[in-house]
């Protein structure tokens, strides 16, 4: 492998394009396509599917086996709320790969020195979510317990179909935002999707004991799709 | 601190900070595996001469296998095929104790 197709295939990875590394295992020859090369390849068809399963593997072919493999962009958590449990989550999501953005208006809250490192935006959700800033790759968690902040970033994500939607606050609380996004237009069907009370059932007490359970809710529902919109 | 945390856990990154440093190293990847295997198709180890090296290619079971035939790619400059089956009874045989079977392509990284 040449350093310079290493440095290229993390550039891609940074800026989130999927690509794909194709290696001939019989010559060593190796090439890097990126998701808008691939329609130019000559092996278009088969890489399209590898992209769309996201599965790599080797292909046997004529010149020998070529193994194929796939790098898709990370999956994305929009924190709602940087308070202390969003602190225990930050390290925990980077270590999962996640890609992590942290969203409260509150600035007092929303501090450099509090969150370092990571991209933090010390603004309202509507002012700064376009309309395209959601997407079903991404989980979103609210975690202020603030309904002027929660609710608008909760029923974007709903709207946009979110793999993962989770909501701190009791039952009772969770009731009183489940009426007003309903209020708001929402149907039941899809308010139910909001992981309430957040997390794995653990015992969590802890704000990074809480963080576990709410990175294993989040793991679970993307690796096994199952669960998907079902209440556990 | 993500930067901390990321240049830990993701191989690829780890490779290229390693390569700007200027050591030689070899990518090992996970290209095909059968039955119970720990970890998936794709997954990476970087390694460099001294044998350092980061990520994994199964639960910690080959992984020093992998080492010296890395350390042996980045010498030569050849990549190689290596695979791994169930542990032999013979206590020098590396193996996967979870019964499963594994390929890994070894390259090393030309600077």
């Amino acid at each position: 492998m040449d350093q310079s197709l290493l440095i290229s295939l993390n550039a891609a990875r940074e800026a989130r394009q999927p690509a794909i590394v194709v290696t001939n295992l019989s010559s060593g020859a190796k090439r890097l396509v990126l998701s808008d090369e691939i329609i130019a390849d000559p092996l278009s068809e088969i890489l399209f599917s590898r992209l769309k399963s996201g599965k790599s593997g080797i292909e046997e072919m004529e010149n020998g086996d070529q193994f194929v493999q796939v790098y898709v962009p990370s999956v994305r958590l929009v924190l709602i709320g940087a308070v202390h449990i969003s602190q225990a989550i930050a390290p925990m999501a980077a270590a999962c790969g996640y890609d992590l953005t942290i969203i409260d208006p509150r600035t007092a809250f929303a501090t450099p020195e509090r969150f370092e490192g990571y991209t933090l935006h010390a603004e309202w959700p509507e002012d700064m979510m376009g309309d395209d800033y959601l997407d079903p790759f991404t989980a979103l968690v609210a975690v202020t317990h603030d309904s002027k902040i929660d609710d608008y970033p909760l029923k974007a994500a709903l709207d946009a179909g979110c793999f993962y939607v989770g909501a701190l606050g009791s039952r009772k609380t969770h009731a009183k935002r489940v009426l007003r996004l309903l209020e708001a237009g929402a149907d039941q069907e899809v308010v139910d999707r909001i992981r309430a009370p957040i997390g794995l059932n653990i015992g969590a007490a802890t704000p990074a004991e809480i963080a576990v359970a709410i990175m294993g809710q989040i793991i679970e529902t993307q690796r096994k799709p199952v669960t998907l919109g079902k209440k556990t | 601190m993500v930067d901390m945390i990321k240049d830990k856990f993701d191989a690829l990154t780890v490779a290229q900070n390693w390569a700007d440093e200027g050591r030689q190293i070899a990518i090992a990847t996970v290209v095909e595996t059968w039955g119970s295997a720990p970890r998936p198709t794709g997954s990476h180890l970087v390694i460099d001469s001294d044998g350092n090296f980061e990520g994994s290619v199964s639960g910690g079971c080959v992984e020093g296998a992998v080492v010296f035939d890395a350390v042996d790619a980045i010498e030569s400059g050849e990549p190689k095929m290596l695979e791994f089956g169930v542990a032999d009874e013979t206590a020098w045989e590396v193996g996967l104790s979870c019964g499963g079977r594994i390929k890994i392509y070894v390259e090393p990284v030309a600077t």
